[in-house]
């Protein structure tokens, strides 16, 4: 495939602008002679059609959800309705600039006042904010909120955050970025928190704990309410990692198991577009005595009108430039009013028995290390067993299920799995689907013990085959010459 | 209306073969406390023709400043996108992807966002470009802590005419991070007042700056490493169509919105901040990165890479916490360097910098209003109002069916009688001659 710079030819173009009708000057007199640059930047130059083509042949090297299967664990890849997309083009959101007055804004407040009242209510919590852009930015801003609560009570020591070693990457890295010391706390031989371990990592340092229930293993920690007593008596705050609240829409709330900020993902739970890699959105929730910690801008109904709320004085200001990633938010509006409570409540409801149905099925040809043959929206098996036996990884084993036409589960994550494949299906999928997929699995570790080769080998019918991750990490070229 | 294909029948057929008679069961780990007794108060379920409705009457009741004459700027512009955009954008192949973890699978979007990188570099005349970042307040945020962590100093210099959105962002960071931060004034001619750096991290300036005048970033920078310090630009992309490259002008560091380069105003976002430095920031810069390298056959592909840097990978100890790369935007980025391609953009930049300059003339000229600064200045500038106050003249501007420019009293109260006005290549002559008109008779 072409680089687009190798596309086109010199002097051709694509779109073009108006003709200037304004009297105009010398660029030097406008700008200044010393400002400009010498030559203008070297970027392709082609016809409408030679870029239509490109990117359109780009596309087309891509697997996507709307192409096939991408049971990925952790990132709910639940389908994305179309309706959202056109909804958020609507020409009085995507044309709006975000600092017009409230007057020419009503409609913009009007809905991000109804989703965050939505969002509150689904997870139980005081108040949401809407601003941050994707889940680790919502992670960041919530330790942002703990620090800022702990220091409002000049509580000074409290610098530790508590994360089990079965949490996201993100988790520690966000607690960090806060200012935030990290301890990470072993799960139990079960895969759960293990109380005895949190104990001991409580103390007079303790600001919080971060904790994703589900955990990462698709499991729900039974524990979770003695947990969040035991954080709570230590003087130190909950954070739920909302990236696994598929499985409990409608079940239960992260405010009844007792936490005290959420964050959740749009991009996951409430079906708006991964995009190759975002935009997302993270909107955090908090319980009442967090609300006046809560980042700036918020919007609340008063007298007929939606108003920007004056910055409270303990808020840890802004987080993000004007409303976060609005055009998300309307999507995923879309999805909460498409849905209704019953909606949701059936959403989980199906995430967690597809899930079961393939841990089921899945757990006799593979280890499942954790769960007892039981899950909630996902589940982690271990290809271990497999690779001692017949020298064939848990890569191999993604690499041919691409062949065979499927996005591969998550692969070693979470850490705590050797060899893991992290499979979530979501709720979108249908029995006829996964039973396809049970038979992909089947068929991969039979070829596994019989012919290892041709999982060492694959992909072979994709755009290209194995890539040499080391070569591009060891001299990186990172631009066209 | 919630997109589960299961039928009654094959949902008692799971539930079967799982062992289990009924869906409650699936539950059964749920502490009985922790339970919901009843389902959250939302609004009843909608179809597809009542959510039409219902987004449509909420849509009616903003006024959007992309469909009338609007002069409103401060970092976010409204240039026009071609059509192309949003029929590449929606390939579902592009926008129901994940990250590009399996790149045999994701080269579509993997050579894409090596595209951006290239394009990022050669509009900054810098060495290396992430593939993107939440915004440009986030993109300020993460040069602050890679400036900080990579000189081991604590103190940073912002120049006061930084967009007010990213530096009061920079202050949300830095205060967890007991990272000081010194603004520096602006002069007469509405440039950042340059002093010794020799304690900081790096020094932060915009240019065009938020009141549009283009900052001397040779001087600041030769400053900057005369103390040992970094030198980081946010830059408008479009700009940079015209303007002397960061790079070449010394910065060690450029970032700024992508908005301007194909990205729909949508009230804020998304949108993406770019972030491109020098080769020995490399190793140390936030965010995805792609690289290039060989298939087993020899094939040119793409390929996450130094994913050293990353939180998947370091946990605590990662550069960054970030995750995602706002991929999408940064595709609609590349999608519009490609089409306008280089004379289409300087185009677009020289008309944006023409219109301006005309509109401040004609503003000038009335009497009532006089520039603010005497820098040179890109697609906006800074007008003092010597008749009405600049609210007053906003609401003059939205009865006559504008929208007016940015009051400047918000964000810099010594400005109280100040509006700042962006003119971009979409603004016709009739517009501002009309526009300039009624701004006269207010």
């Amino acid at each position: 495939m072409k680089l687009i710079f190798e596309e086109g030819a010199k002097g051709r173009r694509a779109y073009k602008i108006p003709p200037c009708d304004v009297p105009q000057k010398a660029l030097s007199a406008i700008l200044g002679k010393n400002n400009l640059r010498a030559d203008a930047p070297a970027l392709p130059e082609c016809s409408e059609v030679d870029v239509v083509r490109h990117f359109t042949n780009l596309s087309q090297l891509n697997f996507a959800l709307d192409t096939g299967f991408y049971p990925l664990g952790s990132c709910t890849m639940k389908y994305n309705p179309k309706i959202n997309e056109d909804l958020s083009r609507l020409a009085g959101f995507c044309e709006m600039h975000p600092l017009q007055s409230e007057e020419d804004s009503q409609g913009a407040m009007q809905l991000y006042y109804e989703l965050e009242r939505s969002l509150s209510a689904i997870f139980g919590m005081s108040r949401f904010t809407l601003l941050p852009a994707a889940g680790a930015h919502g992670e960041l801003c919530g330790m942002m909120i703990i620090a800022a609560y702990h220091r409002s009570r000049k509580d000074y020591a409290r610098k530790t955050i508590i994360v089990p070693d079965s949490s996201h990457g993100t988790n520690p890295a966000s607690a960090s970025i806060a200012g935030f010391t990290v301890k990470t706390i072993k799960s139990g031989p079960d895969g759960l928190l293990d109380l005895n371990a949190l104990k001991e990592a409580l103390g007079p340092d303790t600001a919080g704990m971060m904790l994703t229930n589900p955990s990462t293993l698709g499991l729900f920690e039974k524990d979770i309410m003695k947990a969040a007593d035991m954080v709570h008596k230590a003087g130190g705050l909950l954070y739920y990692d909302g990236a696994n609240s598929n499985a409990i829409l409608c079940k239960t709330t992260p405010s009844l198991m007792g936490f005290d900020v959420v964050h959740t993902n749009l991009h996951k739970t409430f079906s708006t577009p991964h995009g190759g890699g975002g935009p997302g959105s993270g909107p955090v929730g908090v319980v009442e005595k967090l609300v006046p910690f809560l980042p700036s801008p918020l919007i609340a109904y008063k007298n007929g009108k939606y108003v920007f709320e004056k910055e409270n004085k303990l808020s840890i200001g802004k987080m993000r430039s004007f409303f976060g990633n609005f055009g998300v938010l309307v999507k995923a509006y879309a999805y909460i009013l498409a849905n209704g409570a019953e909606g949701l409540d059936e959403v989980s409801t199906a995430a967690v028995a597809n899930a079961n149905y393939l841990c089921r099925r899945l757990s006799k040809a593979f280890t499942l290390p954790y769960g007892d043959n039981r899950c909630m929206h996902e589940f982690v098996l271990s290809g271990q067993e497999i690779k001692d036996k017949y020298g064939v990884s848990t890569l191999d084993m993604a690499k041919r299920l691409i062949e065979m036409g499927y996005h591969p589960p998550t692969i070693y994550f979470p850490l705590i799995v050797h060899e893991a494949i992290m499979i979530e299906p979501c709720e979108t999928e249908s029995v006829a689907t996964l039973k396809e997929f049970v038979d992909a699995m089947l068929t991969v570790a039979k070829e596994a013990k019989e012919c290892p080769e041709k999982l060492h080998a694959a992909p072979q019918n994709k755009p290209v085959t194995r890539l040499d991750e080391t070569l591009a990490a060891r001299t990186p070229v990172v631009k066209a010459q | 209306m919630n997109y589960i294909p299961q039928t009654k029948e094959e949902q008692k057929e799971l539930l079967c073969s799982v062992g289990i008679e009924d869906v409650r069961e699936l539950f059964d780990c749920i502490p009985k406390k922790a339970r919901l007794k009843a389902l959250p108060d939302l609004k009843p379920a909608m179809t597809e023709p009542e959510l039409i409705e219902y987004f449509g009457k909420l849509a009616s009741k903003n006024r959007p400043a992309g469909l009338c004459p609007s002069f409103l700027g401060a970092g976010v512009y409204d240039h026009y996108v071609p059509a192309v955009i949003d029929h590449v954008l929606s390939r579902q192949e592009f926008y129901t992807a994940y990250t590009p973890y399996q790149p045999e699978i994701s080269q579509g979007t993997l050579t894409a966002i090596f595209e951006y990188q290239t394009m990022i570099c050669r509009l900054t005349g810098l060495d290396v470009s992430n593939a993107g970042l939440y915004d440009s307040a986030m993109a300020a945020a993460e040069t602050m802590l890679m400036a900080a962590g990579a000189t081991k100093r604590n103190k940073i210099y912002v120049a006061k005419s930084v967009n007010p959105e990213l530096s009061k962002v920079l202050e949300t960071y830095a205060q967890f991070k007991e990272i000081k931060i010194e603004y520096l004034p602006y002069g007469k001619d509405g440039k950042v007042k340059i002093r010794d750096f020799s304690d900081g991290a790096c020094v932060i300036v915009q240019s065009p700056n938020f009141f549009g005048v283009i900052e001397d970033i040779e001087k600041v920078s030769a400053k900057a490493h005369e103390g040992k310090a970094l030198s980081a630009v946010c830059a408008d992309p479009l700009s940079l169509a015209l303007l002397k490259t960061p790079g070449e002008a010394g910065a060690d560091i450029a970032f700024g919105e992508t908005q301007s380069l194909g990205l729909k105003m949508s009230f804020g976002g998304p949108y993406c901040g770019y972030m491109a430095v020098r080769e020995a920031l490399m190793r140390k810069m936030p965010g995805r990165i792609v690289g290039q390298t060989v298939d087993t056959e020899g094939r040119r592909a793409f390929v996450l890479t130094l994913q050293a840097r990353e939180q998947h990978i370091r946990r605590e100890k990662a550069t960054s916490n970030i995750c995602s790369n706002q991929a999408l935007c940064a595709l609609a980025n590349t999608v519009y360097l490609s089409l306008l391609g280089p004379e289409g953009l300087c185009d677009a930049a020289s008309q944006s910098a023409q219109k301006a300059a005309y509109l401040c003339d004609k503003l000038c000229k009335t009497g009532k209003f006089e520039k603010v600064f005497t820098g040179h200045f890109f697609r906006e500038f800074a007008v003092r109002c010597k008749g009405a106050s600049p609210a007053k003249l906003n609401s003059a501007a939205r009865k006559a069916g504008f929208v007016g420019g940015y009051e400047l009293k918000k964000s810099f109260p010594e400005l109280s009688d100040c509006l700042l006005l962006a003119v971009t290549e979409k603004r016709t002559r009739a517009e501002i001659d009309e526009f300039a008109e009624r701004m006269a008779r207010v």
